[in-house]
């Protein structure tokens, strides 16, 4: 076996133990951003993988780390890696040390497994336990009430439970408590056939199918150094930007609807279903499921005309859009409503259009072309204050930018080809591949032998945005929770894996 | 405000009057396989090879397929040379025995075509619903919200979402069942009053695939509630979902009896 397979559009760089925070500060220093960490067992090797982005330069950096389940906690320099590590301390059986919030992340409290399912030995055993509450701060005072809000909530909503301790009206803890949906989405791909699994990862977040699907076939084109032909590198833009039109109506349905704009929430939605009646035709799944695999398409598509396709779709969404920015009822909920700050923002991991409403200016579609984005144009809406506005403004923005997309990619199809042909390999290989998910960056990154998963690993959007949220909350209000929450987007299953 | 008022009430109807008429929202959505069985070839199991979710299984050299594990993905349709097993449009799925999921040679005609026939005693009942997310990939949860948009407006039929079990009459459960939410869901239904129903919302819901033989993950409903309707489909369109509430009140008949489609 090959330990040290190389990782496509990565520098390595090995690190000890000892060097880590040393490391890690030089790359803060060089304006670098931790985009994820995660373990993995080779054989009885421990490794520690952190991916980082470079500024201006579309090469990642990757640190390894081998030979050790005992780690310095990098929680306090990068405190966006803090849930990275509690999770490799539930799942992978890892320890980290000094680390500010040694709590359980993924594994609740009255919970436990006989063996960690990600750990040295594998998977066995079932997470059992009976129900306990969280480890929350203490909140003493004379008016604080506490809330717990939870796991079944009011409304077709996913699982989460909540927990306020407040006073009156006024917030001043928010503890979100997710990851009851946990399925071990990780451990399901190991040991399966890499040209296989695509179900799986388009089942990791249902309204991400596509875009799951994309990030996880071209970390498996990348292990195996498969060019996808150029009509399905199009076709692909065409059905992940088909996946972003309709998260973007929702989006704007369920933000509509937190400020009670009744008609506005139900135009956003009525949209919703066009794009997704639209999808079904073209493609036969409403949430474009089925159509991706290593190498290309399963089948091909004719979306020459779709731009027609979408003219009401277009005229409506203007329309639509026009009519909320116009109506001042809604703005006034929207202005001033949970700021994060770009320092927060870029310290505790935010993503997608909660980043670009913070001011960090980044898109892997431009940053880190893949599929076709390279030959096509498009512009990053970019805000500064930080503002559930400035999070709707994005969105508005980036609705407009894909409809745009898709007129353009549906224009530059030419006949040819949806799948490249190819042998697999033998031997062992790592891959990376991404996707801007309609919620920010989506990562897979996988290690293959002969043909079989042995590990992957999936970087969720909502992941790093639910860490995010929590400090948009404290110190606010509860009249303005839904609407602040609605603004982030975010989904729990994708989180939650 | 009053602009709003003005555009929706100009923008007019638009849900659509399916199923009495109109259409039901689901053109060129692809729905479970069809099989074909006179033309499947004996001693061929490219199908059961194909499926990642162990549906189909060989009996006697046929196929059998579990629609409860089927997970809509279109492998084993690619995968037949003899085209036995066809692409279909078939959603309708929602079914009061576990058992009518799975496909049965046997069972051909005599009660199908008498359920073709039977329109189900009218009760037409209001409906409340409770759902439970045990674990979904939020596909599930996206359809079911997707029952209260304009065109579907779930409303005109007199079924409503109600935000406590105290006052529902139906438990829906999309997901697998994890383990931190199987005591959870316990509680919701206990919290019910009765008569209360459950319907497994989903193919996780139904059999658990492909979330089962996890370590964190069961496999839906079956031992856990009793169940009044399965409903696989991955996800169930919102047609579906509506088929199979109105299935629930006996205000449609039921479509598949033997794993078999009634046309």
């Amino acid at each position: 076996m090959n330990m040290h397979s190389p990782m496509n559009h990565c520098s390595i760089r090995s690190v000890t133990a000892g060097q880590l925070a040393a490391v890690a500060q030089e790359c803060l220093d060089q304006r670098m951003r931790f985009l994820m960490a995660w373990h993995d067992w080779e054989g009885q090797q421990c490794v520690v993988r952190y991916l980082l982005s470079q500024k201006d330069n579309p090469e990642f950096v990757l640190l390894e780390l081998r030979d050790t389940d005992t780690i310095p906690s990098l929680a306090a320099l990068v405190p966006l890696l803090g849930w990275y590590e509690r999770e490799m301390q539930d799942l992978g059986g890892l320890h980290f040390t000094g680390h500010p919030e040694p709590f359980p992340l993924i594994i609740h409290e009255g919970f436990s497994i006989p063996q960690p399912p990600l750990g040295i030995n594998g998977r066995s055993g079932h997470l059992s336990g009976l129900y306990q509450p969280p480890t929350m701060p203490e909140v003493q005072g004379d008016q604080v009430q506490d809330l717990y809000w939870g796991p079944v909530r009011a409304d077709v909503v996913e699982t989460g439970e909540f927990h306020y301790s407040y006073i009156g009206e006024a917030i001043l803890h928010y503890h979100p408590r997710l990851f009851f949906k946990h399925r071990g989405m990780e451990a399901r791909f190991a040991g399966q056939d890499a040209q296989r699994s695509v179900y799986l990862a388009e089942r990791v977040s249902g309204v991400g199918s596509a875009c799951h699907a994309l990030a996880y076939c071209q970390a498996v084109e990348n292990a195996w150094g498969i060019e996808v032909p150029p009509r399905a590198q199009l076709l692909r833009v065409i059905i992940v930007e088909l996946e972003r039109l309709y998260n973007h109506f929702h989006y704007f349905g369920q933000l509509s609807k937190t400020t009670t704009l009744k008609v506005g929430a139900a135009t956003g939605f009525l949209m919703e279903e066009k794009v997704k009646q639209l999808a079904g035709e073209l493609t036969g799944s409403r949430y474009l499921r089925s159509l991706l695999r290593v190498g290309g398409l399963r089948r091909d598509l004719q979306a020459e005309h779709l731009a027609h396709a979408l003219e009401p779709i277009i005229d409506e969404g203007e329309a639509y859009l026009d009519r909320l920015q116009q109506t001042a009822t809604h703005l006034d909920r929207l202005m001033g409503t949970g700021v994060l700050s770009p320092s927060a923002a870029f310290d505790q991991g935010a993503t997608g259009p909660v980043a670009r409403a913070s001011g960090l200016d980044r898109d892997l579609r431009r940053d880190h072309p893949y599929a076709a984005y390279h030959k096509l144009r498009f512009n990053v809406p970019v805000r500064q204050k930080g503002d559930a506005m400035a999070r709707s403004e994005v969105r508005g923005e980036a609705l407009r930018e894909a409809i745009a997309l898709l007129v353009q990619a549906s224009g530059r199809l030419k006949a040819g080809p949806v799948h490249t042909e190819f042998d697999v390999p033998g031997g062992a290989q790592q891959g990376l591949g991404w996707a801007e998910t309609p919620r920010g960056t989506l990562i897979y990154a996988v290690r293959i032998e002969d043909g079989r998963l042995q590990r992957v690993k999936i970087k969720s959007p909502s992941f790093s945005n639910w860490r995010v949220f929590p400090l948009t909350v404290h110190g606010t209000n509860m009249m303005d929770y839904a609407i602040n929450e609605a603004s982030f987007g975010l989904t729990i299953a994708g989180c939650d894996r | 405000m009053p602009l709003w008022t003005w555009t929706g009430l100009k923008a007019g109807k638009a849900a659509t009057r399916w199923p009495q008429s109109g259409p039901d929202g689901q053109e060129g959505v692809l729905g479970m396989p069809r099989l074909d069985i006179a033309a499947c070839r004996s001693g061929c199991d490219l199908c059961v090879e194909s499926c990642p979710t162990h549906a189909i299984h060989q009996v006697d050299g046929e196929p059998v397929i579990d629609y409860g594990r089927c997970i809509v993905c279109q492998r084993c349709v690619e995968e037949c040379p003899e085209g036995a097993m066809q692409s279909s449009c078939d959603w309708a799925f929602g079914v009061r025995q576990r058992s009518d999921l799975i496909w049965s040679a046997a069972l051909e005609s005599a009660e199908a075509a008498d359920l073709r026939k039977r329109i189900a005693a009218s009760q037409r009942r209001s409906l409340h619903i409770r759902h439970v997310d045990a674990g979904s990939c939020n596909a599930c949860e996206s359809e079911i919200s997707a029952l209260d948009n304009p065109f579907y407006n779930l409303h005109r039929l007199g079924i409503f979402f109600t935000p406590s079990p105290r006052f529902a009459d139906l438990l829906m459960v999309t997901g697998p069942v994890t383990a931190p939410m199987h005591d959870v869901l316990l509680a919701t239904w206990e919290a019910m009053p009765e008569p209360r129903s459950v319907m497994a919302t989903g193919t996780c819901a139904v059999s658990g695939a492909p979330m089962d033989e996890g370590y964190a993950s069961g496999s839906g409903l079956e031992g856990i509630l009793p169940v009044d309707i399965w409903l696989p489909g991955c996800p169930p369109n919102p047609a579906a979902l509506i088929h199979a509430l109105l299935l629930l009140v006996e205000r449609m008949p039921q479509k598949v009896t033997g794993g078999q489609y009634a046309r």
